[in-house]
């Protein structure tokens, strides 16, 4: 496989929201508006850019009996990095996204990848599919999170788009979450069989 | 694909190695961003205060007082003096009678206990219905402001409970908890009012 097609495969033909429907509890549970989707999105892709390089560079040294353990403690790891530098850098996202950072280390998809393809991989592949993978799932979270924050508080990125009386309030809950994820699946199905 | 053995002498080293480097790396970071970590909440609290409070020139965030109202929450008292005469007193207040859990807000009090303005410091209020408390009782309206009014002379509580201020559209017991959490803030702030202000004598 060549690393382009390594990088992109995360973005549609393995996106892990669309397609792949992992990590589905940060997906629904932060993206009532757009820039918490980017900001999470890219929380997730640092850890697991970073927990694809570690795990890759030290599959050799780990017995496999053991090998789930020591995946959660890298992984676990960096989330607490990510959690502390935000709290100290960007306390303004932290406020929004605080209570869903630790849920990264349980996030399906970064223990996934590093089962999947970092336990197997080398280390450049492996980094090239945790920056494509991630990426790719901080573009289904920001799209979803548009898609909801335009919907039910006619606003793009904190801009005014329409009054927000106007707005569907639904969609900022959590039922929206589902129906816009739900149509954002099928329109994606229908792109693919296309 | 591992390459070793899983015999318990391997397992127990690779586990100890990394939970090893694992706690030192985080020790480290923590180390890094402790100091950033406490200047971005002193900031927070900082801007709180000024938002709420007539212009000052002491330290409140150095001169808090912190209280215990009759129902048994932390209330924390900042006076806020300019040329040592108080001007006004921001409390940080909460209740427990949120939707979501508890709602904390900040809200400056004048020296006569009219309310000069208020700050959402925390909740968990329903997105796009409680969330509306950071502007609705600021915004000049019917009845719901509560700019400019006193606690003490004006009811507190929302129409619906025969009170003087408008509930938020379809948020009325987040707009409870609001007025609640600004009810055990002036009963704290009057309460200690003579410790404040014999404080600012000295």
């Amino acid at each position: 496989m060549n690393q382009w097609k390594n990088f992109s495969k995360g973005f549609f033909k393995e996106n892990a929201v669309f397609v792949l429907l992992l990590g589905m509890c940060p997906t629904l549970g932060v993206t009532s508006s757009a820039i918490n989707g980017l900001g999470m999105g890219l929380a997730t892709t640092f850890v697991l850019t970073m927990s694809n390089l570690v795990i890759s560079s030290i599959k050799s040294l780990i017995p496999e009996k053991v090998r789930i353990p020591a995946f959660i403690v890298v992984i676990a790891t960096f989330v607490t990095i990510v959690e502390m530098l935000m709290q100290a850098y960007t306390p303004a996202l932290y406020d929004s996204l605080g209570l869903f950072i630790p849920l990264i280390v349980v996030n399906c998809i970064v223990l996934g990848r590093a089962e999947a393809f970092a336990s197997k991989n080398s280390v450049g592949a492996s980094i090239v599919d945790g920056l494509g993978m991630g990426l790719g799932f901080a573009m289904a979270l920001t799209m979803l999170g548009s898609v909801r924050e335009l919907l039910g508080s006619g606003k793009l990125f904190n801009f005014s788009i329409y009054p927000e009386d106007y707005g569907m309030l639904v969609f900022v809950l959590a039922p929206g979450a589902f129906i816009a994820l739900g149509y954002m699946i099928a329109i994606i199905n229908k792109m693919k069989k296309a | 694909m591992a390459t070793i053995e899983s015999s318990l002498k391997n397992m127990l080293l690779t586990l100890f190695v990394i939970t090893a480097i694992a706690g030192t790396s985080l020790g480290f970071v923590y180390k890094i961003t402790k100091e950033p970590i406490a200047a971005a909440k002193a900031k927070k609290q900082q801007d709180a205060i000024k938002m709420v409070v007539p212009p000052f020139n002491n330290e409140p965030g150095k001169e808090v007082m912190t209280v215990t109202s009759k129902e048994g929450l932390p209330i924390k008292l900042f006076p806020a003096m300019k040329d040592g005469k108080l001007v006004g007193v921001a409390v940080e207040t909460a209740s427990n009678k949120g939707f979501g859990g508890d709602v904390k807000i900040m809200v400056g009090f004048k020296p006569d206990g009219t309310i000069e303005n208020y700050q959402v410091l925390e909740h968990k209020e329903t997105p796009g219905l409680g969330t509306k408390m950071a502007t609705w009782f600021k915004t000049d309206k019917g009845n719901q402001s509560i700019l400019g009014k006193n606690p003490g002379k004006d009811k507190f509580t929302v129409s619906k409970d025969g009170g003087d201020i408008d509930a938020i559209t379809a948020a009325t017991i987040s707009s409870r908890a609001f007025l609640d959490a600004v009810r055990i803030g002036y009963e704290s702030f009057m309460e200690n009012k003579d410790k404040i202000v014999k404080g600012g004598a000295q």
